[in-house]
């Protein structure tokens, strides 16, 4: 949704409004999310089917019964619904027009179902938003894989001139300003005298750790339930592990991504200049146009696909995989593709099946319930289909 | 079930594994698809020497025969852990999934005839398995577009007696598995790797034959392998240990390759476009890419017209991409005594420009090429060698005394206590609908305790087969992915909760 100028000075007087009529309403829930276990030490500790299997040199990477990879957990309830309050409110940004949910609706996987996401004042920014669906187990993070820590990456779009546009002083001054989110943070935030900056990190990333899909028809499959799938289901889950398409050579169960970068070769949309990705992270040319390998659990819910949205369905991306390597490439454009990007010749009937299979990654048991206010007294700002409103 | 009438016994020989399986026939008149029969005869004595890595089948197990014209899947389907599935000779077009745990899936051999999975150039991979303890042997396999046989993470597997016949990209393939053997199997005609061992642990890989293919055998991103007394020849590349760059799995360390022949490996390189053996000169014995703590004893290396051994870092070998997470370096390779013949008769350019820097022309048998830590040769003075100026001499001298890295037993599940097991479930699955003590989707927790107080089983029974019960709730859909003992745990720790956990 585009902010036009004239919301935005609406906004500001509201703005301005609630810093003096904050009021006691918000408290911080002490249970865990759904999915984590509270630890002795007040902490919450992810919990899944999956821990009943190992996995090969403890990487989380493997078949039906592998066990999830290194989970970033250990946050204190307080924290996570701190963090939920933030994720939502649009204080973050520096005129209130913004909130994270912006880009990462939860009625669309936590993201906003644009090609390329849109930022500060509508502005069109360089990638899409991705996926925040199981982001614990992500251990790189944004389209190049620039970051390693959430806590890290949080701040970025906070501070982006193009994105929620604060400064940290600015941020810190508002967010002490507001009675609600002195007495939350010090809830969170027992040993901290006072608002910082990575105590507002931590907690963004206490709450998107705690977005956690792994409760779909593929699991109850993995599991042991083998009619949880229909016949094309099955067909297409064997096509996506055939040596002949090889998805799940990079979009490895249990999470379906192997946590690398792979340069697969789309094009950028016509007349857009390269996106170079991981090639400027690593300083290296071999991994021109790659980007991090995505998650693809509730694919189906975050259309359109690839780093800048050049796919609309997935049809289209499994088109694009099956056409082969290089094939929207010229001859000009240098890239090191990656060995698995081959030409599978899939046929029609396999295409549709491979996408019936992504279909069923499909779970949002666990999706958390958006505020219906928040602690600044803003609006809410992020476009809500309306499914989980009371 | 039908009734179990014997007749008489097939003995059905596994000659080179060495042991048998025995099934009995019923009148022809009964036999039908899938046809179930209680007890095996399962000679225990004669596995003695047999190099094993799954459990031993149930004894009281079923034996699901398949014949032409029959599925294999259906009765893959059908089979439970520890039961057979016999496949008599004939032709039989399918790919084949396991997704459960351990499953013998084995071939009859009936004078010479085999049972042959033929993909007719249109279907993908023959056999795929994602279980643990899997077993398929004695199977033909041809024509298929992806692989003949491929292994997703499915620990103690054992291949072995299988005819693999220009099936695809590659001819075995176990990937990110622990504890399995690949024994006693003939391939040939495979655009990459006849046996390639792709990030996995405790692999024993051996009395193969693999020729006319792009690389024989590969040991990649994998850990503690034997390859040994196989036949490698007419391939581009014969033995390959690889660290690629950009898999997850980061490390090879810990290869033994001893007691192969490995000969003429000098057929055109047909490797996929930018795939890492597309890179690989033909004429290469064996290729050591960044691998660490690799030994190589004992082969009959001969006839490989590039090199017999080529050892390089990452900076010198084609096609692998940046990874700053894998080491570029081979560490502490040792090169044991070979018999090495007739090797780099007519080597690449590359290699050439290498022996010109130490004034060497003519044969080559090693060659070490870029950057390497710690390596060691035995008796150099053997060879002809290029750029092994910074070897030492080996302080071992072989390495006879380990005669394989697979496990003692079977891997384990990891085991979760029964108090832990109703945990995960509950927390992981339940709580998405259930809470203690307020409604969500599903009837709070209390309420459930209350409906089955002293009642486990009843709760358990209810979880897999869910009824509406309550109009204001939603039903509940089943959850019968979950095993009987989890169901049983879950219903025991739902029935004990006394304070909010979420």
């Amino acid at each position: 949704m585009k902010p036009t100028s004239s919301r935005t000075n609406a906004l500001a007087v509201v703005f301005a409004l609630v810093m003096s009529t904050a009021s006691a309403e918000f408290s911080l829930s002490e249970r865990c999310p759904p999915s984590f276990r509270l630890s002795e030490s007040n902490t919450c500790e992810l919990q899944s089917l999956y821990f009943m299997y190992g996995s090969i040199q403890n990487q989380g990477i493997g078949g039906t019964q592998t066990n999830l990879p290194h989970f970033n957990d250990g946050y204190t309830p307080q924290q996570i619904d701190l963090g939920r309050y933030l994720f939502f409110d649009p204080i973050l940004s520096v005129d209130g027009s913004m909130s994270c949910a912006s880009c990462h609706q939860p009625d669309r996987g936590f993201s906003d179902g644009q090609s390329r996401s849109i930022g500060l004042n509508g502005q069109t920014l360089q990638r899409s938003a991705p996926s925040l669906w199981n982001v614990g187990f992500s251990q790189r993070l944004f389209w190049d894989a620039r970051s390693t820590r959430l806590e890290a990456q949080a701040l970025e779009p906070l501070f982006h001139e193009n994105e929620m546009g604060n400064t940290p002083q600015q941020l810190l001054q508002t967010l002490k300003h507001n009675a609600n989110y002195r007495a939350l943070f010090r809830t969170a935030f027992p040993a901290s005298s006072d608002i910082t900056v990575d105590d507002l990190a931590i907690a963004l990333s206490a709450f998107q750790s705690s977005l956690i899909s792994l409760n779909s028809r593929y699991d109850a499959y993995a599991h042991g339930d083998h009619s949880a799938l229909s016949e094309q289901e099955i067909q297409g889950l064997n096509v996506f592990r055939s040596f002949v398409a090889r998805c799940s050579e990079c979009h490895t169960p249990p999470l379906f991504s192997n946590n690398q970068i792979a340069v697969i070769g789309v094009a950028e949309r016509t007349g857009e200049t390269l996106d170079v990705g991981a090639e400027r992270t690593f300083n290296s040319r071999k991994l021109r146009g790659g980007f991090k390998v995505p998650n693809l659990r509730n694919i189906t819910l975050t259309a359109p696909y690839m780093h800048a949205g050049q796919k609309q369905t997935l049809e289209e991306v499994v088109e694009f995989y099956s056409r082969g390597r290089g094939n929207e490439l010229d001859d000009s454009d240098e890239r090191q593709l990656h060995w698995h990007i081959t030409q599978p010749d899939l046929t029609t009937d396999e295409i549709a099946a491979v996408v019936a299979f992504l279909g069923a990654l499909t779970d949002e048991t666990m999706k958390p319930i958006t505020p219906s206010t928040v602690p600044s007294g803003l609006p809410l700002v992020h476009d809500n289909l309306g499914s989980d409103r009371p | 079930m039908k009734p179990f009438v014997l007749v008489t016994v097939i003995a059905v020989t596994s000659i080179l594994a060495g042991y048998f399986w025995g099934s009995h026939q019923t009148d022809p008149s009964l036999v039908l698809p899938n046809q179930v029969e209680q007890g095996v005869d399962y000679d225990q004595a004669s596995l003695e020497g047999v190099l094993r890595a799954a459990l031993p089948p149930n004894p009281d197990g079923t034996v699901w025969q398949v014949r032409e014209g029959e599925s294999i899947q259906r009765a893959v389907a059908l089979a439970a852990p520890g039961d057979t599935v016999l496949v008599f000779p004939g032709e039989y077009h399918e790919s084949v999934y396991i997704d459960k745990d351990h499953i013998y899936l084995v071939g009859v051999i009936d004078e010479g005839s085999r049972a042959t999975l033929n993909g007719r150039g249109v279907l993908n991979d023959a056999i795929l398995y994602s279980g643990n303890s899997i077993v398929i042997e004695n199977f033909e396999i041809k024509n298929y577009k992806g692989n003949a046989i491929m292994g997703q993470a499915g620990n103690n597997f054992e291949i072995r007696n299988n005819l693999i016949i220009d099936s695809g990209v590659y001819g075995i393939f176990p990937q990110l598995g622990q504890n399995g053997v690949v024994t006693h199997n003939v391939i040939s005609g495979i655009a990459d790797a006849a046996i390639y061992v792709g990030m996995s642990d405790n692999i024993h890989v051996a009395h193969n034959e693999v020729f006319d293919s792009v690389a024989g055998i590969e040991i990649e991103n994998s850990r503690y392998a034997v390859v040994e007394n196989n036949y490698v020849h007419d391939n581009t590349g014969g033995v390959l240990a690889f660290i690629t760059p950009g898999l997850p799995i980061k490390t090879t360390e810990h290869v033994i390759i001893r007691n192969n022949f490995i000969v003429n490996n000098n057929h055109p390189n047909f490797g996929a476009p930018g795939s890492t053996v597309a890179g690989i000169p033909a004429g290469t014995g064996i290729l050591i890419m960044a691998a660490d703590d690799v030994v190589i004893e004992d082969n009959i290396i001969s006839g490989n017209k590039t090199a017999g051994v080529i050892i390089t870092d990452h900076d010198n070998a084609p096609n692998t991409t940046l990874d700053p997470e894998s080491d570029p370096v081979p560490d502490r390779v040792v090169l044991l005594d070979n018999f090495m013949i007739n090797n780099g008769y007519d080597t690449i350019a590359d290699v050439q420009a290498l022996m010109l820097t130490e004034f060497k022309t003519g044969l080559v048998d090693i060659v070490s090429v870029g950057r390497n830590r710690d390596s060691c040769i035995l008796n150099p003075g053997r060879y002809h060698v290029v750029g092994l100026g910074d070897y030492d001499r080996c302080s071992v001298t072989t390495s006879a005394n380990l005669a394989n890295y697979l496990l003692a037993e079977p891997v384990q599940e990891r085991p979760v206590e029964d108090f832990k097991l109703g945990e995960i479930a509950y927390l992981g699955v339940c709580s998405g609908c259930h809470t203690y003590n307020g409604r969500m989707i599903g009837p709070p927790v209390v309420v459930i305790q209350a409906l089955y107080e002293n009642n486990p089983e009843g709760l358990a029974d209810y979880i897999a087969n869910p009824r509406k019960i309550r109009p204001d709730y939603p039903e509940m859909p089943p959850q019968s992915y979950l095993s009987e003992e989890t169901r049983r745990a879950v219903a025991e720790y739902m029935l004990k909760i006394d304070q909010p956990s979420h």
